[in-house]
């Protein structure tokens, strides 16, 4: 557990900067002078599965915390840059060498019944979380908040009203942390943060967050919930900012195919939809306004197995290297996918908040270079036409991910000889397999948990929970220790990112982008500069046509 | 008759004890849990969220808790996926809908598939009896997972007449495209059963003798040869209107109806083991209850079979 | 008239064509009755050229299955129609591969995945069947209550574990499908030998004193030939469309071997894309295959149909 504190706190250490408890002004939707709004102001959007719970503790999915980041709203916000901004909190400070934090509430902030919001409501919500009755998969996220007895409440041995969290009156939220932590504030954007309606949370037992029982304190109000169909939220009159707001509507719809999805955007049923791989160009060209790629906080990688019961042939470094240089990035971002994403050379994308990806060796080479010199390393390892490597390549079951991995399949056989099977997997053997290391390389993905390098390059320490390839190396490991109390830990995290680009214990292949199909008419409000893609209804509006 | 329906109600229950125990151990065998996720759980939460669930016990008092519960409180316990909702909710709300479809489908399929059979079947090697079977495989030839998208174009991208997709309460524009695929998934198999029987029946020798009677075609047909020509279609009907029923996860998939077909296929790549064992557990009353049925209609039709 | 007089005619021909010595069971008759079946003939002409195509095609083309025209490989739309010219004579699949190639070796497969699995289910399912038909009672009772668990088990499962167990492999695929194929044929079967056991010729051979199992494989089966024959028919496409579901689970035939159903659910996520080749190469291949052993099996079941001359 420790080990995951130091990880956060570092990453927010890095990430959004506000020191000063002098927050950026309240935003909701800003309409620019001279626009005309639509008359319908209704959103419609697809998701791929049904989420998982809109009990603000419990969510722990995409699509849940969507639709909580709408429906409840915390202590703090994130604007589309991003930044902090006030939420049901005007202002905080910290005193204490950063281990008290005193939040002073707004007064006007009412929950969906009318009761006000009032402290309490946090302090409520922030034991229920870590209480163990609760069961929270988000448990965690109240010990690495640092708060006092956290993980003692957790592990059952005291009691949730021993949690470091106080509400002296019903306008001030008192925080007592074990360590001091500078940015505490950043962490109560999360949505397991968020407060909870004790009286009705007690009344109805598991039932509470049915269309008809559910209150709640943000902009929106669920208002009807058909599993696996759709759900819709409409404007909560009661939100303290309702004024600001100007979607009234927002409907979830459940379509799992992407092609069917695509159809009906294209039909008029749905305001946004994801491109399926390959066809944003194409869609670009005749729907330019509406065909949208921004970078996204993630990033797609092929896992080495390195520990003893991986391949012998991927413990020689330059057996790692050579499939590494042989794989033709640009082929598979340009041709393949097309959707505007990033070759990646390293981990890191270069979209992360104060992080410039550094030039390393091969990023520099043409790929006729890169292939030649992938050609002699499998040579000097001892490989070739008499004697191919042969190995496993895991990912789980998607049409894009098949792509990618029959692409380099065909380029490490064209071009090294190698055989290469490909092995598909249903998600949760996939998972199993991959995390019991019994796989040679499998792919990867990941998205930073915060806006900062060290969610990306904590997974190549040793100690990491998420290291599945169980690379180790005493001075990355050295490095990323360093960087949590560094007051600029960029050097450690250039000098990570090279010994990864020397060692290749992955082969990053490109980084995230969002692409999405999105109706003309709110393509000017999306948040495309949030790269965590935290996006609230309340800030978008629709414009006439 | 009546003492042969006691008996299988009786034999049901068994059967049905044997399946819950076999089903639940395949679930169990396979790996993966509902919990298991790309960024592992810790340990302390993930105890205390087995506890809740009370996967920490051993697995032969997992299944006795399950089973008493069903028993005395009808309780199927709670989604380990949805954590807003219990497995009577799921079943409860996506039930109905493959209900719904599923009868609208299975009567469109048997009274086109019926009617097309007996017609090939009288009109036996004459064209009309090609294009019938003609007619019939075509609509079955076309994989659903094809009939689908290309539906959606034809009917919402370029006629704007359907919507494309989605339940809303099941108003007939809902229903018209699940209807059509899935029906004529089976259309084709009862045409053809249905054909091949009567042929058979239209052969035998009372038939020769209601004609040489003199009978009319109608009265031949509709009257002596349909009823004995059943018997293999309502064998096929049975388990497949049972199919139809539990959903075809295509369907549910394509248009987003949110039936339970597709609620059991992502209950089972979730690991939801409760999901997973409630509408298993559904199946198998609704197998027994129609094997139930057919067998009885069989005794209906043929006089010569008894238990 | 129900009964066409071709049947005089016809009844008329078979005599004129019996020759002094000439061996005339029942299976010649049958033979004989097939290939007069126009429909049946072609069908079975039909088949054998896909067979061949299947096996032998890739070597017309230079292209394997699964080598990637990285020429093509951007624009697959544009530059991967089908063409004579360019080597993809039907076209490339969204990922720059010869459809051709493809399709030749998605027909080994299905075709296989399909007799395979067909004849798993005849064979299993009608022993089981008539088995349980016609001792009736608690015998009965028993073999169709484990019928009916083996029904109701997801057998989604069954694969999971087979897989897990076995690995990946064509082999286990047919096992898998095998699993499952059985189970409504042996339900089909069952009913029509409870008919069957109460007719007069049952009740002759008993009183000729044949035993059992003479009984049931000389009287009751090659009378539910028919029946048994038309559902095998109708069991080949559904074997291969459950073939197709089982590999978008991830748990059949794996990448970069595919099959027909495997390419058709591709082509047809992409006809919104224009790219229709590789949607209807696929489809015309399975289409006609099907057709094909649908007309078979009713030329089958007409040929060997006692009572239809």
């Amino acid at each position: 557990m420790k080990n995951i504190t130091k990880i956060i706190v570092a990453g927010l250490v890095g990430s959004t900067f506000l020191v000063a408890p002098v927050l950026a002004p309240v935003l909701a939707a800003q309409v620019p002078a001279g626009v005309k709004l639509a008359a319908d102001q209704t959103f419609t959007y697809r998701v791929l599965d049904e989420h998982s719970s809109v009990d603000p503790q419990i969510v722990e999915d995409v699509s849940g915390s969507e639709l909580v980041r709408d429906l409840f709203e915390g202590l703090l916000n994130q604007n589309a840059a991003g930044e902090l901004v006030p939420g049901v909190a005007k202002s905080w400070e910290a005193s204490n060498g950063n281990k008290t934090y005193t939040f002073k509430l707004r007064k006007d902030a009412k929950w969906s019944n009318g009761d006000p919001v009032v402290a309490g409501d946090f302090v409520y919500a922030w034991q229920r979380l870590a209480n163990p009755e609760t069961a929270s998969p988000y448990a965690w996220f109240m010990e690495i908040m640092s708060l006092e007895n956290a993980s003692e409440i957790v592990a059952g041995d005291k009691k949730p009203s021993e949690l470091g969290v106080s509400a002296p009156d019903d306008y001030t939220l008192v925080v007592n942390l074990t360590a001091p932590l500078p940015y505490f504030a950043a962490m109560t954007t999360h949505a397991s943060t968020f407060p909870s309606p004790q009286k009705v949370v007690e009344e109805f037992g598991s039932e509470w967050t049915k269309p008809g029982n559910i209150v709640s304190n943000g902009a929106y109000v669920l208002t009807e919930h058909v599993p696996s169909e759709r759900s819709v939220r409409e404007r909560n009159p009661m939100y303290w900012n309702d004024g600001e707001t100007v979607i009234n509507k927002v409907v979830a719809l459940v379509i799992n195919d992407e092609n069917i999805a695509l159809t009906r955007y294209l039909a008029g049923e749905l305001d946004r939809t994801e491109v399926p791989a390959g066809q944003y160009p194409s869609l670009k060209k005749e729907y330019p306004n509406q065909a949208i790629s921004f970078p996204k906080l993630c990033s797609y990688y092929y896992s080495f197995n390195v520990s003893d019961s991986g391949p012998e042939a991927f413990k020689d470094k330059r057996v790692r290297q050579a499939l590494s240089y042989a794989l033709d990035r640009n082929v598979v971002t340009e041709q393949v996918l097309k959707g505007g994403q990033f070759p990646a050379y390293t981990f890191t994308p270069g979209s992360t908040a104060n992080f410039t990806i550094p030039d390393v060796a091969y990023a520099k080479m043409s790929q006729a270079e890169r292939d030649a010199k992938a050609k002699e390393l499998m040579a000097s390892a001892g490989y070739g036409a008499e004697n191919p490597l042969k190995f496993d390549l895991l990912y789980n079951t998607s049409e894009a991910h098949k792509k990618v991995a029959t692409v380099a399949a065909q380029m490490w056989k064209q071009k090294l000889g190698a055989e290469v099977t490909l092995a598909n997997q249903e998600w949760k053997v996939f998972l199993e397999v991959r995390g019991k290391q019994d796989f040679d390389l499998a792919r990867g993905g990941w998205c930073g948990d915060y806006n900062e390098a060290s969610t990306f390059l904590d997974l190549m320490t040793t100690p990491s929970g998420y290291n599945d390839g169980k690379y180790s190396n005493a001075e990355v490991d050295q490095l990323m220790s360093d960087a949590k109390t560094a007051s600029d830990p960029s050097a450690n995290y250039t000098r990570v990112e090279e010994i990864m680009a020397d060692e290749m214990p992955i082969i990053p292949v490109y980084h995230y982008t969002g692409v999405y199909m999105m109706n003309e008419a709110i393509v000017g409000s999306w948040p495309v500069k949030n790269v965590e893609q935290n996006w609230y209804s309340r800030d978008l509006y629709k414009v006439a046509q | 008759m009546f003492k042969f329906i006691l008996k299988r109600l009786g034999v049901a229950i068994p059967t049905l004890l044997i399946l819950i125990i076999f089903s639940f151990a395949l679930m169990k065998l396979a790996p993966g849990g509902p919990f298991t996720s790309e960024k592992p759980l810790p340990p302390q939460v993930l105890a205390n969220i087995e506890a809740k669930y009370g996967l920490d016990q051993p697995n032969y008092k997992q299944l006795t808790n399950y089973i008493v519960g069903i028993v005395t409180k009808g309780d199927f316990g709670p989604s380990f996926r949805y954590k807003d909702r219990s497995v009577n909710d799921i079943i409860a709300q996506g039930f109905p809908i493959t209900l719904k479809y599923g009868i609208w489908s299975f009567i469109l399929a048997v009274l086109v598939g019926v009617t097309l059979g007996i017609i090939a079947a009288v009109k036996h090697n004459s064209w009309i009896d090609y294009t019938a079977v003609g007619f019939s495989i075509s609509a079955q030839v076309l994989p659903n997972f094809v009939m689908a998208p290309i539906l959606v174009i034809i009917f919402t991208l370029w006629l704007n007449l359907l919507p494309g997709g989605g339940w809303n309460g099941g108003q007939w524009q809902y229903l018209v495209m699940p209807v059509i695929a899935l029906a004529t998934s089976y259309m084709a198999s009862i045409a053809r059963i249905t054909r091949s029987s009567m042929l058979e029946v239209l052969n035998s020798n009372f038939i020769r003798t209601a004609k040489a009677k003199g009978l009319p075609n109608r009265v031949i047909i509709f009257k002596h040869a349909l009823k004995p020509a059943l018997l293999p279609v309502i064998t096929y009907l049975g388990p497949t209107f049972v199919a139809m029923i539990t959903g075809s996860v295509v369907i549910d998939m394509y248009f987003s109806t949110g039936g339970i077909g597709q609620m059991f296929v992502n209950a089972a790549l979730n690991r939801d083991y409760s999901v997973i064992m409630g509408i298993t557990i559904l199946m198998g009353v609704l197998t027994v209850l129609f094997n139930l049925m057919v067998d009885v209609l069989y005794a209906w039709i043929d006089p010569k079979i008894r238990y | 008239m129900v009964v066409v007089s071709k049947k005089i005619k016809s009844m008329a021909d078979n005599m004129a064509s019996y020759e002094m010595g000439k061996k005339n069971s029942l299976w010649a008759d049958a033979r004989r009755r097939f290939f007069k079946n126009k429909a049946a003939v072609i069908s079975l002409i039909i088949l054998s050229l896909i067979v061949i195509f299947a096996f032998s095609a890739q070597h017309l083309t230079k292209w394997s299955n699964e080598e990637i025209d990285w020429a093509i490989l951007g624009d697959v739309a544009t530059m991967g129609k089908p063409s004579l010219k360019s080597g993809h004579y039907f076209g490339a699949d969204p990922l720059g591969r010869d459809l051709f190639a493809r399709v030749a070796q998605g027909s080994q497969i299905s075709l296989m995945v399909g007799i395979v699995g067909a004849a798993i289910a005849v064979l299993v399912g009608t022993l089981y069947g008539a088995i349980a038909g016609y001792f009736g009672g608690r015998i009965d009772s028993i073999m169709m209550r484990i019928v009916d668990i083996l029904m109701s088990i997801p057998y989604m499962f069954v694969l999971i574990l087979l897989l897990v167990v076995f690995g990946r492999s064509i082999f286990m695929l047919f096992v898998g499908l095998g699993l499952i194929s059985w189970l409504d044929m042996s339900r089909i079967v069952r009913g029509q030998t409870m008919v069957l056991k109460n007719k007069e010729f049952v009740e002759a051979a008993i009183a000729g004193g044949s035993n059992h199992l003479t009984i049931i494989t000389r009287h009751i089966i090659p009378n539910l030939l028919g029946i048994v024959i038309v559902y095998a028919s109708l069991l080949v496409p559904l074997m291969i469309l459950t073939e197709s579901f089982i590999s978008f689970l991830g748990l059949g035939v794996q990448e970069p071997n595919t099959s027909w159903g495997a390419l058709i659910s591709e082509g047809a996520g992409q006809v919104l894309y224009g790219t229709l080749w590789q949607l209807l190469f696929p489809l015309f291949f399975f289409v006609t295959a099907l057709f094909s052993f649908f007309f078979i099996g009713d030329g089958l079941r007409d040929a060997l149909d006692p009572k239809d001359r």
